[in-house]
């Protein structure tokens, strides 16, 4: 009980600040926090990347391995997003399966990679029918202060940049490295009073009613929107929420998604 | 997936004859389950939704309660025989977050803040799905809670627009939503042109996004009139004879 108090107390101050054209840490309402991304952070991944927004940690793993195709898409390589928020991140995680929340984000950042069809599937078969390259990519959230959508998205991207095919391994031949084709960039802008904020923390997150992620593409088309929270928006508003997501991403991109 | 090649659209027209901005077949019936609070049956195209509302009702466990309002529950499930596949009983990963997203579409008119501690369990059955299901689970719920007497804001209702060989068309059907470019579900409260759910998968530019916008909004108001007419048409024949 006393813990919901501080947090509507808290709530009631973010949403002043807001109101009054701040923000909590002294950003401005569309500046990121500071972001490094650290590709190839774990070696024994076939592609991986460590990136930091603020206080926010992502790990992003990517495995790759032979297994059977779908029956319905025998020549097509198969791409499986799963994120975890490790209990260690977060007071609020718990262990145990994937609550709606990590779901929702991994199918998010899935969503965002095979709407821009950024790997081609066609060029992981093996043998088609037969065998084909799974690639899993693993989202594991270290430390959270809000924003992990971006995070991840980023993480992923970042992580397929460097992909390596673990041919030799299994015995195989052929391409060991895969270049995507696309580079989506996923960024989450809450409403909060009819502003909008770009990378919220923690507390920013926990004050606006509606977020919604906008996953664009270098050539400014859209790969993936998802709204989540218990607020309604007007189109006007979700117009210049996407407006922002794309030019936003774009900044990211060129920052942190060159080869 | 899309490496098939299939004509979805002959002479303006698509694969069932309709326009570019026409509406698959609805078919709404009020009160359906005896024992639910609030029921509704929501037919759209060979889809067939129900939904069953129970509440407000105790909360269980009480430490999901809410000491300040209620708490909406929103279960969305598929039947196994629902789908040419026979799908695996229980919830999936694509079932937990359709009900996360359609809870929070209906959240914002629910007015939660008159029943503290209670909860208000929405669950939603796909009898038959034929693309466009979380849309026909969302319009049924919207009716059924009406139904079931909670107060509400306002009704939601919600429309799917997709793309299809570069067109933007609304309501897709299941060959479409297959191997179409682009897949995107709306809610929003007609009314008051608020939008409370919006996804989106595929491809899509600016200018495809607002025509699909476009679309939705006028698929919206028209299931709106019906979801109306569905209530008044139940409510005010009992009215007239003095029953509940």
């Amino acid at each position: 009980m006393g813990f919901e108090v501080m947090e509507d107390l808290r709530k009631d101050y973010v949403y002043d600040l807001i109101d009054s054209g701040k923000r909590i840490d002294g950003r401005g309402f569309l500046d990121y926090r500071e972001i490094t991304v650290e590709r190839d952070a774990i070696d024994k991944a076939e592609g991986s990347a460590l990136v930091r927004i603020g206080d926010t940690a992502v790990l992003v793993g990517v495995k790759v391995e032979p297994g059977e195709p779908f029956p319905d898409t025998p020549n097509l390589g198969v791409i499986m997003t799963n994120a975890e928020l490790r209990p260690g991140a977060s007071p609020d995680f718990e262990p145990g399966p994937p609550d709606e929340n990590s779901i929702e984000l991994a199918r998010i950042v899935d969503r965002g990679i095979r709407g821009s069809e950024t790997l081609d599937l066609e060029k992981l078969c093996i043998e088609p029918g037969v065998k084909v390259w799974m690639t899993f990519i693993d989202i594991h959230i270290l430390d959270n202060d809000g924003n992990l959508i971006d995070a991840a998205a980023l993480g992923a991207i970042a992580s397929l940049l460097n992909l390596r095919i673990p041919t030799e391994r299994y015995g195989l031949t052929g391409d060991n490295v895969l270049a995507p084709r696309e580079t989506p960039v996923a960024v989450s802008i809450i409403e909060v009073g009819g502003n909008f904020l770009v990378d919220p923390c923690l507390y920013e997150e926990n004050a606006a009613s509606s977020k919604l992620t906008v996953i664009s593409n270098a050539d400014g088309t859209l790969s993936g929107l998802q709204k989540s929270g218990n607020g309604g928006l007007k189109q006007e508003q979700i117009e210049a929420m996407i407006a922002i997501g794309i030019e936003k991403g774009q900044e990211l991109r060129e920052k942190f998604l060159v080869l | 997936m899309k490496n098939e090649e299939l004509e979805l659209i002959k002479d303006g027209k698509r694969l069932d004859g309709r326009g570019f901005d026409e509406l698959r077949p609805i078919k709404i019936e009020v009160g359906v389950l005896k024992r639910a609070d609030g029921s509704c049956y929501f037919q759209l195209g060979n889809n067939k939704a129900i939904a069953a509302v129970f509440g407000p009702r105790e909360m269980h466990p009480r430490h999901f309660q809410d000491a300040k309002m209620a708490v909406v529950t929103y279960r969305y499930n598929m039947a196994p025989f629902s789908v040419d596949d026979r799908k695996r009983p229980g919830p999936d990963r694509r079932s937990v977050e359709i009900s996360k997203v359609s809870r929070e579409a209906l959240d914002p008119v629910i007015i939660k803040e008159y029943y503290p501690k209670t909860a208000i369990d929405v669950y939603v059955e796909l009898l038959q799905s034929d693309a466009g299901t979380r849309t026909a689970g969302i319009n049924a719920a919207s009716v059924a809670l009406a139904a079931a007497g909670i107060p509400m804001r306002d009704l939601v209702s919600s429309v799917a627009v997709g793309k299809i060989h570069g067109e933007v068309v609304l309501d897709l059907s299941a060959k479409e939503d297959n191997f179409g470019q682009a897949d995107m579900p709306i809610a929003m409260v007609a009314r008051t042109d608020t939008i409370t759910m919006i996804q989106m998968d595929g491809r899509f530019t600016e200018a495809e996004f607002k025509r699909g916008m476009e679309l939705a909004n006028r698929g919206c108001h028209q299931i709106y009139e019906l979801q109306r007419a569905a209530l008044l048409d139940k409510y005010s024949e009992s009215a007239e004879l003095g029953e509940e």
